[in-house]
């Protein structure tokens, strides 16, 4: 359809995130793919639009899905000519995501990630420490109590670990830091 | 980029790829058969998260061989349809699962030597190989942490537990010492910039390893006869069962998708 790609005029790149801002991620629909920080960039290249995605991790299966959503969101409003690109650096880290977003991650039901505790894999010198254990405090979103347990690092999604409340009882999902 | 592309030629850099790629798409492939049928549900669901980190970081390495090949092949053609000579992973990750010790312990051999291999390629002179590898490396960050954990909980655990990781460390040792063996193409890649040698990933392997084996107060191997063969395609025959299952699909029905 030559001519007919896009509405007339084309819509501005901060009509386009607003847009996106609408987007929920598959996985926590309660938070946006803006929310998430995955979307790096949205540009005109002449008459397409490109939008710059960034995976959370290499395997989620979330990964395909997002994209198929962005393209059906756009498309929703009117964009014809659409490329989406990957970009792996710099790498998406948890920090990303925005202040707004853990509030929202925590009334569902996940901890929000705590900044600056990725695991680094270096292990020297920690290693007696290492078993069983984490330093975390992660306070449990229902209840607040920070009396709480890791049962496992990796929960029921790669981005997340699973946490006991000795206090409340429940399990939950923490957002790990990445 | 394209000054680390014409310092190798490339072929060299698509036979290091596969490599690299090889060995995450068998090991993942491996901890995927883990799935449904863990000791305990969280162990299971976080297993099947492992496996699905290696895996999406075959694709970007598979992927990278691909474009670079420039043949049209995808991460998929490369994975479903080569036979087992045409794999150049090392035979640790082809290595059956065992129990459930067994599995961590080959993961945490593993996981200490990916670490640093990632590390020094984050530094390439190829900006496609860097962005991988800093991606990549996050996760094995987890990965390592969680397998020297468990490696250290079965070691100093129960007296059942640290058999089997007496047995499951003495079984699995002969086949570590591959994973630092240098060649001419290591070399080649090296003096490129692109891969650093891999006996240079030796002595954090070794430091990182000899900790965590104290803490498990499990018995350090020591010195031992190391196989190789892998990485020139010559596998042991734990590869080609493998290879049955997870290509029988594009294989029985060529360019299926769904």
């Amino acid at each position: 359809m030559p001519g007919a790609a896009h509405p007339d005029p084309a819509p501005d790149v901060a009509e386009v995130w607003r847009w996106l801002s609408e987007v929920p991620d598959p996985e926590i629909p309660v938070i946006s793919l803006t929310d998430l920080g995955i979307i790096r960039d949205v540009v005109w290249e002449d008459d397409t639009l490109v939008v710059t995605v960034t995976p959370t991790y290499t395997g989620c299966p979330a990964t395909s899905i997002i994209n198929l959503d962005i393209e059906m969101a756009l498309r929703g409003h009117g964009i014809g000519k659409l490329r989406l690109e990957r970009q792996l650096s710099p790498p998406w880290t948890s920090d990303w995501i925005t202040a707004e977003a853990r509030e929202k991650l925590r009334a569902y039901g996940i901890a929000p990630p705590v900044d600056g505790t990725a695991a680094d894999g270096r292990l020297a010198g920690r290693v007696s420490r290492l078993a069983g254990g984490s330093n975390l405090v992660i306070a449990c979103p229902r209840c607040g109590s920070g009396h709480t347990e890791k049962i496992s690092q990796f929960g029921s999604t790669p981005c997340k670990a699973s946490y006991r409340c000795k206090d409340c009882l429940e399990p939950f999902d923490y957002f790990k830091c990445i | 980029m394209a000054l680390a592309e014409t310092a190798v030629d490339r072929a060299t850099f698509v036979e290091w790829l596969q490599r690299v790629g090889d060995n995450v798409l068998i090991l993942g492939h491996r901890v995927s058969e883990w799935c449904g049928h863990s000791p305990v549900l969280e162990e299971d669901i976080a297993l099947a998260n492992q496996a699905l980190d290696l895996i999406g970081q075959c694709q970007l390495w598979l992927g990278l061989a691909g474009e670079i090949e420039g043949k049209g092949r995808s991460a998929d053609a490369i994975a479903y349809l080569r036979d087992a000579a045409a794999f150049r992973n090392v035979l640790l990750v082809e290595r059956p699962n065992g129990d459930f010790g067994h599995t961590l312990m080959r993961q945490f051999l593993f996981d200490a030597w990916h670490i640093e291999l990632l590390r020094a390629l984050k530094g390439s002179s190829d900006s496609r190989v860097a962005g991988i590898a800093a991606k990549a490396e996050k996760e094995v960050a987890y990965h390592l942490e969680r397998s020297a954990d468990l490696v250290i909980r079965l070691g100093d655990g129960t007296e059942e537990s640290r058999q089997r990781m007496e047995k499951a460390l003495k079984s699995l040792w002969q086949y570590t010492g591959e994973m630092f063996m240098d060649d001419a193409l290591d070399i080649a890649m090296a003096g490129a910039g692109i891969a650093p040698l891999p006996s240079s990933l030796k002595p954090a392997w070794d430091a990182t390893v000899s900790e965590v084996l104290a803490e498990a107060t499990l018995t350090h191997p020591g010195e031992a006869y190391q196989h190789k063969g892998g990485r020139k395609g010559v596998h042991s025959e734990h590869l080609g069962y493998i290879l049955a299952e997870m290509q029988f699909l594009q294989r029985a029905y060529p360019g299926a998708i769904w």
